[in-house]
């Protein structure tokens, strides 16, 4: 597969075809990737592909060379960072996640609407405390003062997060796992990978919660 | 000749240089004053004719009304940008500038554009290097600070165009500077590169891995380096004159240039002195005089060199390593020969650093690398690439002037994102997007790339054009724009008003203004060389004839030497460059023997291979100057 991207007798440049970022590596849509390979075959294909290595090609090539080694980048971007890989998967198999996504905020900004943020249940009583205590740091500052337990309070509940999103990353790729197993079987395990999909969007939709939580908290903390 | 010469230049706020890989080591090209080093100063002499480098800095002092430096500060900037930086640079702007247009600089009662101010350095330097290769040279890779915008590099690159060069490659100065180093070094592991200059500050963690330099993170300041400590001993010594003297200096640009001169040479000696004496003669007379010791200057500059230190954090952070995983820390940039700045690394990434490279000219040798890399590669060079990152991240502006971000930075480029577009309302022929460069939130805050204007979008009810449109960032760092209505499958045509820069007509004009003549100026400035040239190996030929050696010859050399001779003689009379030089590298050889009879035997064997305008010949001719006079106008 990978052979396209070079002529095979003078080994130079091809155009790009419209292929995926797993397909552009030779790989099948599996989400649990040795990284370190990857790596490897990116230092390869760089390598090969890169304009600067190309620089003294015609100019057919030296266009190819730079679209090829721009896909090649955002491949190697995308498929190795664990979320952006799980999501970009999730997109390749018409997944919108509805949350997060662009259209759902710009949706929320134009109508006036409250978006949809949905509190992960097992979060529910973590978040309120917290919130009652961003208010009160906030009420804090406007007064001019300053109150250290209730910072350690707050960091205490940040690093909870953070140590919670850590498992959560832990239990999307147990996922991982489930969804690799359903590509080597046959196509027939279409049932499987619909609830293997849902409950990995169901954990990235977590992790994003948090994520900006943590983010909103960090601001809070920093102001 | 075989290939033509591809060269490296660093074109720095306070000097600019050129270098080119010498087999398998970079080395700098001296100027005709043998420098390594051009001053980054362009004058403009009593005839209008430019005159760069050392020797502009004269003008600078005598009418610096006439002369400009540290142009690179308004490389790719609007009026609006450039305020403060008008506060304390000595820059006078054209009287007739309207906003939104390219700032126009006043030398005399001419004015340049900072790309034509820049183009005029970028052309000193093809000249010497013309010279030293006595050949065109029409191809080079010029250095930008890692943390340069979009409209920043877009005018260096115009600037190298306007000086008849083809700018191959724009390479980041830390990443050009780890070239030089794992040149060098050859170790895998992770570095990262501190690199103050004269106006720029940049910090890069780079990982070295088998000969790819992959940058990790790249942070930076454009407007930090030696000219905001200038700027700050000159507000003090200026504040000193007027509470003291009772005299204001600040609109006597010359008084101005003198006490720049004197607190640089001040700040240059509090590198290695405890303190130093500042003595400036003033006008009517009075003389300003002041002692500084290290302990005083190193408190003067503290929260300067403090703003470096936001940037190296950050780099750490987007690279997510701790100072600890760092192997090695290389100091780039004069401004790091301050011991101070030297004392905050080291708290900055836990360990000394690396302090072996010259730090004025190891982002030109390393741009000689890349230029080398670029040129197909030699021994020393065949296993490099460098895989660089954009500084910023690019946007496109959205519904609430939000900023929307579709390449995020510390991105390997060339990186790519496709966004699509549709239209609002029925029949919708035009879509305008708005791009951004940087981190904030709101597009107000971020830099203004350009507007893109997407036109002749077939006639459909609103929403259903599918306009894909691609956004590239190439290995220069430099945004690329296309588009394409999908259901059409039309490609849409994309007008660009670039928020600042040139017009590529304007660029034309201004390539034809400077170069109607270059080609006949080439020639005859080579044939003037190659009869200095000539004239020397003649002269050294009669003094040859003269000594003992020339009896030890055979008959039969010294007939063929009388032929080479009479050869040379001949073509010098013509204006055929090429056939002197022929003739010259023929006497030289056949001379070859002659030159070494003439050693003293216990020398002889050392000088081995040494030509006859080589040799040290006592009291003779004196060697030519391997750069002989440059300046043709």
């Amino acid at each position: 597969m990978r052979a396209a991207r070079f002529c095979e007798s003078c080994g130079k440049v091809q155009p790009p075809a419209p292929v995926d970022y797993f397909s552009f590596f030779g790989l099948p849509p599996k989400l649990d990737l040795d990284v370190a390979t990857l790596e490897k075959d990116f230092y390869e294909l760089s390598r090969r592909l890169h304009p600067d290595l190309n620089a003294q090609a015609g100019s057919q090539e030296q266009e190819w060379s730079l679209e090829q080694s721009s896909l090649l980048n955002d491949a190697y971007r995308t498929l190795r960072d664990p979320i952006k890989r799980t999501q970009y998967l999730l997109r390749l198999e018409g997944v919108e996640l509805e949350e997060q996504s662009k259209t759902a905020t710009e949706q929320a900004r134009a109508t006036g609407e409250v978006k949809r943020q949905i509190v992960p249940p097992d979060l529910l009583e973590e978040v309120f405390e917290l919130n009652m205590q961003l208010e009160e740091l906030s009420m804090n500052k406007k007064m001019g003062e300053n109150d250290a337990s209730l910072t350690d309070e707050i960091k205490k509940h940040k690093d909870a997060l953070e140590s919670k999103n850590e498992s959560l990353l832990k239990e999307l790729q147990s996922y991982w796992k489930e969804w690799d197993a359903s590509i080597d079987r046959s196509p027939a395990a279409s049932d499987a990978r619909a609830g293997t999909i849902r409950k990995m969007v169901d954990v990235l939709n977590r992790r994003n919660y948090i994520r900006n939580l943590v983010r909103d908290v960090n601001a809070a903390l920093e102001e | 000749m075989a290939a033509e010469n591809i060269v490296g230049i660093d074109l720095g706020t306070t000097n600019s240089l050129v270098a080119f890989m010498q087999g398998e080591t970079p080395v700098v090209i001296p100027g005709d004053d043998g420098l390594n080093l051009v001053p980054s100063v362009v004058a403009l002499d009593q005839n209008n004719q430019p005159v760069i480098g050392n020797s502009a800095r004269k003008n600078l002092i005598e009418t610096p009304e006439r002369a400009v430096y540290s142009i690179k500060r308004l490389m790719g900037r609007g009026v609006e940008d450039i305020r403060e930086e008008l506060k304390l640079f000595p820059f006078r702007l054209a009287d007739d500038l309207q906003t939104g247009e390219v700032l126009r600089i006043k030398l005399g009662d001419k004015t340049f554009t900072p790309p034509e101010i820049s183009a005029l350095i970028l052309r000193q330097l093809k000249r010497n290097a013309e010279r030293y290769f006595a050949g065109p040279v029409t191809k080079a890779v010029i250095t930008v600070p890692a943390y340069f915008n979009d409209a920043q590099r877009q005018a260096t690159k115009d600037a190298g165009r306007i000086a008849g060069l083809e700018v191959l490659r724009l390479v980041n100065e830390p990443t050009a500077a780890s070239l030089a180093y794992g040149l060098d070094k050859k170790e895998n592991g992770i570095i990262a590169v501190y690199d103050l200059g004269g106006g720029t500050f940049d910090v890069s963690i780079l990982k070295l891995h088998d000969g790819i330099f992959e940058v990790i993170a790249t942070n930076g300041d454009t407007h930090l380096g030696g000219d905001d400590i200038d700027n700050l001993l000159i507000t003090i010594a200026l504040d000193d004159i007027r509470g003291d003297l009772n005299l204001d200096l600040r609109r006597n640009a010359e008084a101005v240039q003198a006490i720049r001169k004197a607190v640089i040479d001040a700040k240059i000696s509090l590198s290695s002195q405890p303190s130093v004496k500042l003595d400036v003669e003033l006008p009517g007379g009075k003389r300003y005089l002041r002692e500084i010791t290290r302990e005083q200057y190193e408190q003067l500059i503290q929260p300067i060199i403090d703003r470096t230190v936001g940037p190296c954090k950050q780099a750490l952070k987007d690279a997510n390593l701790k100072p600890e995983q760092i192997d090695e820390v290389v100091l780039v940039g004069g401004s790091t020969r301050i011991p101070k700045v030297r004392t905050l690394v080291k708290e900055l990434f836990h360990r000394e650093p690396h302090t072996d490279l010259n730090p004025d000219e190891v982002v030109a040798l390393g741009a000689a690398v890349q230029a080398n890399i670029l040129g197909g590669g030699s021994e020393a060079t065949q296993n490099m690439l460098l895989l660089d990152v954009t500084p910023l991240s690019l946007g496109i502006e959205v519904a609430g002037g939000v900023t929307d971000k579709i390449i995020l930075r510390n991105s390997t480029i060339p990186a790519s994102s496709t966004q699509f577009y549709t239209t609002q309302v029925d029949g919708q022929a035009n879509v305008a997007i708005h791009v951004l460069q940087g981190e904030r939130e709101l597009a107000s805050d971020c830099r203004s790339l350009a507007r893109f204007d997407l036109k002749g979008i077939p006639p459909m009810a609103a929403g259903i054009p599918r306009v894909e449109v691609k956004f590239l960032i190439d290995a220069n760092g430099i945004l690329h724009v296309s588009a394409r209505e999908q259901r059409s499958g039309k490609e849409a045509e994309i007008q660009v008003q670039p928020s600042y820069g040139l017009t590529d007509e304007q660029v034309e004009g201004m390539i034809l203004d400077s170069f109607d003549n270059a080609e006949e100026d080439f020639r005859r400035r080579q044939v003037i060389e190659a009869r200095n040239e000539a004239a020397t190996i003649l002269a050294a030929l009669e003094k040859g004839k003269k000594s003992a050696a020339w009896g030890q010859l055979t008959t039969d050399e010294k007939k063929q030497i009388a032929k080479m001779e009479k050869v040379l003689a001949a073509v010098n009379a013509e204006d055929d460059y090429q056939a002197i030089r022929k003739a010259i590298d023929a006497l030289n050889q056949g001379t070859m023997r002659l030159a070494e009879l003439m050693m003293d035997t216990a020398v002889s064997s050392a000088l081995k291979g040494k030509t006859m305008d080589e040799t040290d010949l006592g009291e003779g001719p004196t060697a030519p100057h391997p750069m002989a006079k440059a300046e043709f106008e």
